[in-house]
């Protein structure tokens, strides 16, 4: 009986470890993969230029209007889920502080969007451009990825401010200032750490999806100059570059794939520095 | 002075309960807005013969979704045979067995794999996994391109991973000290009481994070798209290619306006998707959220 004891522990243990390790081992794998296959064909001329005549049959160039249209696309969305997200969020945790049951169900129901698939959204964008007779643009790729970050946005920023305790906005209100007042100047201050955090976030998400862009956002070699020009993407890149026969465009791909994880790493690293840097200044 | 305070504070309150209403009217437009463009197809076919039948001819406007459904439940099943039991084990043992250090280097690590595109994993599965596949189906006595559904699953699983494990992580970490401290001061051995107290109170929890970790790869794209073959067939093999609802999105945009109904068609995989994962979601976060107000 005893015996039996030992030797199940031992066994399960053996598994867990294994599993562990193996979890590790694989993602450490993928990131080694990427960089591997990447690095080799990741050149300047790579990043900093623009495709060429013939560029997709193995021509001269780079992916330049790729990175471009990325930053542009993903910053336009940050900006417009900023506008929406924020005041949201500082609405939930200061008009409805007393409302418990309307704060859980509201953030229940923004749990439920985050795990709504890209593909969803960028249908709906699809849907939404037809209805209002707008062409694959930038503006399109932004609306429909600035509706897929929001939710993102506001529950990561919420979970913040939630931590917030109640006796610093009463301080507040006894002091005369308004709700408004309040929400600004004391929890988004208090809370900009995890803005911070929530804005990297979202950003990170709208870099480096592809399903929502595919149909909204369109593709072209050029970098946009108007909000109504289709625009070129990062995840795009790679995967139109990787569908090619040509071995040489399928590299490009792999080092598109290389500049795509740099970004998500910087954004990643950068999250964790800044939000570190900025809850110094939190009242405890 | 007092008069402006007020507009200020009346202009930013209709500014912040805007953002919110319109929040939270997103999937109440989403819903709406793909319905609008799926309702053609549900007029003009009854929804038994769009979900049950395996005919999938758009020419002769002969839509049976049976083939794509077949293919997004197979991958997802199969991605979460491997990726299920892996991250409940490694969660166990990076909460219990493990060093507290080790935890604390993971935390940071999973959260940026989490953040890792899809299309990256995607490119990972197609230098990786691909040709894996094809060299096993070689030792299991068939061919195959490796462009299948095994492949498709190995991919969604590897993706799940840091999203599962996240949560389980979570889920463990709120299980009270003492409680595994009575346990384990009774005589129970580290597995028995990860048995007995850790599985148990976490019940609840574990399978929300495996519900959501279903949903997740149901609906998820781009990685399965440029591993799976998409291939209309409908096959018990692992080593056949196969043709998830997502991937038919996403495959046939470019063509769906010249053909009539497909464009609805279309739609109406994403309204299937949609409400799929909408209810799953709204299910297994029921569990979560109760789990966190007591």
């Amino acid at each position: 009986m005893r015996k039996i004891k030992i030797i199940e522990e031992w066994i399960i243990k053996g598994i867990s470890f294994l599993a562990a390790y193996s979890v590790i081992f694989i993602l450490l794998y993928l990131l080694f993969v990427i960089f591997k296959n990447g690095i080799g064909a990741l050149s300047w001329e790579t990043v900093f230029s623009m495709p060429k005549g013939g560029y997709y049959f193995g021509g001269e160039g780079g992916i330049l209007n790729a990175i471009v249209g990325s930053l542009y696309l993903s910053v336009g969305a940050t900006l417009l889920a900023i506008i929406v997200g924020l005041p949201a969020a500082l609405f939930i945790n200061v008009q409805l502080i007393r409302l418990k049951r309307t704060q859980h169900l509201i953030r229940y129901l923004l749990d439920a969007l985050w795990g709504i698939p890209s593909i969803v959204y960028g249908a709906f964008g699809f849907a939404v451009m037809l209805f209002f007779g707008l062409n694959a643009s930038l503006l399109a790729g932004i609306i429909t990825v600035a509706l897929l970050i929001t939710p993102i946005l506001v529950r990561a920023f919420d979970e913040i401010l939630k931590t917030i305790p109640v006796e610093l906005q009463e301080a507040s209100f006894s002091l005369g200032s308004t709700r408004s007042e309040t929400a600004m100047r004391v929890l988004f201050k208090q809370g900009f750490a995890g803005f911070i955090t929530a804005l990297l976030l979202a950003f990170g998400r709208g870099i480096g999806d592809a399903a929502s862009v595919l149909f909204t956002a369109g593709y072209t070699d050029n970098i946009p100059v108007t909000l109504d020009e289709p625009v070129a993407t990062l995840p795009l890149a790679i995967f139109f570059q990787l569908s090619s026969p040509i071995e040489e465009v399928r590299q490009r791909a792999y080092a598109a794939a290389v500049v795509l994880t740099i970004f998500i790493l910087i954004i990643s690293v950068s999250a964790r520095l800044l939000s570190k840097r900025y809850s110094k200044n939190i009242i405890k | 002075m007092d008069r402006k305070r007020r507009l200020i504070d009346t202009v930013v309150g209709i500014w912040m309960r805007g953002g919110l209403y319109l929040l939270l009217s997103i999937p109440i437009l989403i819903a709406v807005g793909i319905y609008w463009k799926a309702a053609p197809l549900l007029e003009s076919h009854s929804l038994k013969d769009l979900l049950f039948s395996g005919k999938w001819f758009p020419m002769r406007g002969e839509f049976g979704f049976l083939p794509f459904i077949y293919s997004s439940a197979y991958v997802t099943i199969l991605s979460f045979l491997f990726s299920g039991p892996l991250c409940l084990f490694a969660a166990i043992y990076l909460t219990q067995f493990g060093k507290r250090g080790l935890l604390n280097i993971m935390l940071p690590v999973i959260d940026i794999l989490a953040g890792i595109p899809s299309v990256v994993y995607g490119v990972w599965g197609i230098l990786v996994i691909v040709p894996a596949v094809s060299g096993l189906a070689g030792f299991f006595g068939t061919t195959s391109s490796g462009y299948s559904l095994l492949a498709g699953s190995i991919v969604l699983a590897v993706m799940c991973i840091p999203y599962i494990l996240n949560m389980l992580i979570e889920v463990f970490n709120t299980i009270p000290v003492g409680m595994k401290e009575a346990s384990l001061s009774l005589g129970a051995t580290h597995w028995e009481m990860v048995k007995h107290v850790i599985i148990k109170r976490g019940f609840p929890g574990i399978i929300s994070a495996f519900g959501l970790g279903i949903a997740k790869a149901f609906g998820e794209t781009i990685a399965v798209l440029m591993v799976v073959g998409n291939t209309l067939e409908i096959s018990l093999s692992p080593f056949k290619p196969g043709y998830p609802l997502p991937s038919l999105i996403a495959n046939n945009y470019g063509e769906m306006m010249s053909i009539p109904d497909y464009d609805s068609a279309l739609m109406f995989s994403a309204l299937l998707l949609f409400v799929i994962i909408l209810v799953i979601n709204l299910f297994f976060r029921y569990f979560i959220h109760k789990a966190e107000k007591s």
